[in-house]
């Protein structure tokens, strides 16, 4: 068609003036079957280009072969929510000399915005995208070969970085509507074979847990949203993806039915379990910043009330509008909770990286009441500790710790305890069960940390939270 | 004494193998994910196993999945046992 802007992929690098020292960014909706940074990258270093900052809204086991062009000097800094598999571990084990900067999914949008973080080129994936640049997490086109949902993490990228090229594996006739990207934001269009696999974002199924902990901490926690004051007709809520995380959904939907509750919206990553509810009617929208199944990228498709927003609009701390402030409850997971209820859910009890910051930091921080569930123990490794290995979301932000030995209240919200008390849940000082884990497993040795620092954490506003350092 | 073992390599396990060995006192080769932070204490507790059980002069290779102090007795006694033929646990 006229005007086109479909080229190859290195031609498309040539024309975004790309050279040594600019900063690239990719987003991570294919999540584990993500093929668009591997892709760049080798094409990048193929070229010759050296000393490129790599801004991904997150990385993971996928992204392991981003450690050769570390070593070759291609990749020297990175920007990510998290680190997953042998490239975590790498970086861990002192592989990058400068350290990795860590941000919240509501952290990286408004450094974005703001100019903390300024984007050279972008390079963004997409299931569908026109001649011009609209472009879709999904296709609506009888050649559809990958399919991820909501962009939400692409949109900040795909408005303020200086020059977005667009990656599809199926290009469609103009116009590409509803479209997620918009053309104007878009300076070339590539079309590859594939831009990642969609079974691999995660099964596609309900799949409930059936580990008996799991059920117990999931019933626990639906009885602390339940006796919360925040159970109302109307209330919102958000959960994250491990298994006691999605068996609460599970809880609360019989007393939601039992009691007459609806809520108005669910929010973040959303899950299968998540539209099952808004079709059943009993969440009147979705606001979706990640599909997390490919039911939920699907509905996306098609329910006008499943809702993509970007980064911004989900969880911007600066940005007083974004969702996350109209939040009533989120229910996370830990790696880690201290006796201050700080929380890590970055960091491995063995020093290494193992996690993603994702919303943490911005869910925990502006909804109204915050649930950790988690074990008290994972083997031998303990849950609540004295002191978190990595700081990440701190305490004041966390109001409610749920374990399978008792329900740990943060002392400031005493309304909160008050209410589950009365409930007759099982409340308990945050202090006994740090010794309840210490007496089972003993008192563990300090970890093998070195001097050089490997990892900086921030926190939503920009300034820093905590340094992970390298460790043996 | 024979070689024997006891346990799995299942989550919140441990596999220990018993072997005789020319060299006096107890050798432990141990591999666990918390080896950093509970290594000391894991190999404390398999010597005190083994040294209650009068067992000396072997071979032990641990591979642990993350267990307790509770688990990590169970299996060195069987294995001991099963090693040594002589059943502590009969009187």
């Amino acid at each position: 068609m006229r005007n086109s802007k479909v080229v190859t992929l290195e031609e498309a690098i040539r024309r975004s003036g790309l050279h040594d020292g600019c900063t690239i960014s990719f987003h991570h909706h294919f999540r584990g079957g993500d093929k668009v940074v591997n892709m760049v990258v080798d094409k990048l270093a193929e070229m010759g280009f050296k000393d490129l900052h790599l801004a991904a809204s997150s990385l993971s086991d996928v992204h392991a072969p981003l450690i050769d062009h570390i070593r070759s000097g291609v990749i020297t800094r990175i920007s990510t929510s998290g680190l997953r598999g042998e490239l975590a571990t790498a970086i861990s084990h002192g592989l990058l000399k400068e350290p990795v900067i860590f941000r919240s999914h509501g952290g990286r949008g408004s450094a974005i915005a703001c100019g903390e973080l300024p984007i050279d080129v972008a390079f963004l994936g997409a299931s569908s995208a026109d001649p011009l640049g609209n472009a879709c997490g999904y296709s609506r086109s009888e050649n559809a070969k990958s399919i991820c949902g909501s962009l939400g993490y692409a949109l900040p990228d795909a408005r303020y970085a200086k020059h977005v090229v667009v990656i599809t594996d199926d290009l469609v006739e103009y116009p590409n509507m509803p479209m997620s990207i918009a053309a104007s934001d878009v300076e070339s269009v590539v079309v590859v074979d594939s831009v990642g696999d969609s079974s691999k974002i995660s099964s596609g199924a309900i799949r409930d847990s059936k580990n008996p902990r799991d059920i117990l901490l999931a019933k626990q926690a639906a009885k602390v949203v339940i006796n919360s004051g925040y159970f109302n007709d109307g209330f919102s809520i958000q959960t994250g993806t491990g298994g006691a995380s999605l068996a609460v959904v599970k809880y609360i939907h019989e007393s939601m039915l039992a009691k007459g509750i609806k809520a108005s919206f669910a929010l973040g990553g959303i899950t299968a379990h998540m539209v099952k509810l808004h079709e059943e009617g009993l969440i009147g929208k979705l606001i979706d910043v990640q599909s997390f199944d490919k039911v939920a990228a699907e509905s996306i498709k098609d329910d006008m009330f499943h809702q993509e927003v970007s980064a911004v609009d989900y969880a911007s701390g600066v940005h007083k509008g974004s969702a996350v402030h109209a939040l009533d409850i989120v229910i996370l997971s830990a790696l880690e909770v201290d006796v201050d209820f700080n929380v890590n859910v970055l960091v491995g009890s063995d020093g290494v990286i193992r996690g993603a910051i994702g919303g943490h930091q911005d869910t925990a921080a502006d909804s109204a009441l915050s649930i950790i569930v988690c074990p008290l123990l994972r083997g031998r490794i303990p849950c609540v500790v004295p002191r978190v290995t990595t700081l990440i979301t701190p305490g004041k932000s966390v109001d409610v710790v749920v374990t399978e030995y008792g329900i740990a209240v943060n002392p400031a919200r005493a309304d909160i305890r008050e209410k589950l008390e009365a409930a007759g849940l099982n409340i308990v000082d945050i202090h006994s069960l740090a010794a309840k884990a210490e007496a089972i497993i003993g008192k563990p040795d300090p970890l093998p940390f070195k001097e050089r620092v490997v990892g900086i954490v921030m926190n939503r506003d920009g300034e820093v939270l905590d340094e992970i350092h390298e460790i043996e | 004494m024979n070689t024997a073992s006891a346990g799995t390599l299942e989550s919140g396990d441990i596999l220990i193998q018993i072997a005789p060995s020319e060299k006096p006192g107890i050798e432990i080769e141990l591999q666990s994910p918390v080896a950093a932070q509970f290594g000391r204490q894991i190999k404390a507790v398999i010597e005190e196993t083994l040294g209650g059980l009068e067992v000396n002069n072997v071979y032990v290779k641990a591979v642990d999945k993350g267990a307790l102090d509770c688990t990590i007795r169970a299996r060195v006694s069987a294995a001991a046992v099963r090693a040594t033929g002589k059943d502590v646990w009969k009187d």
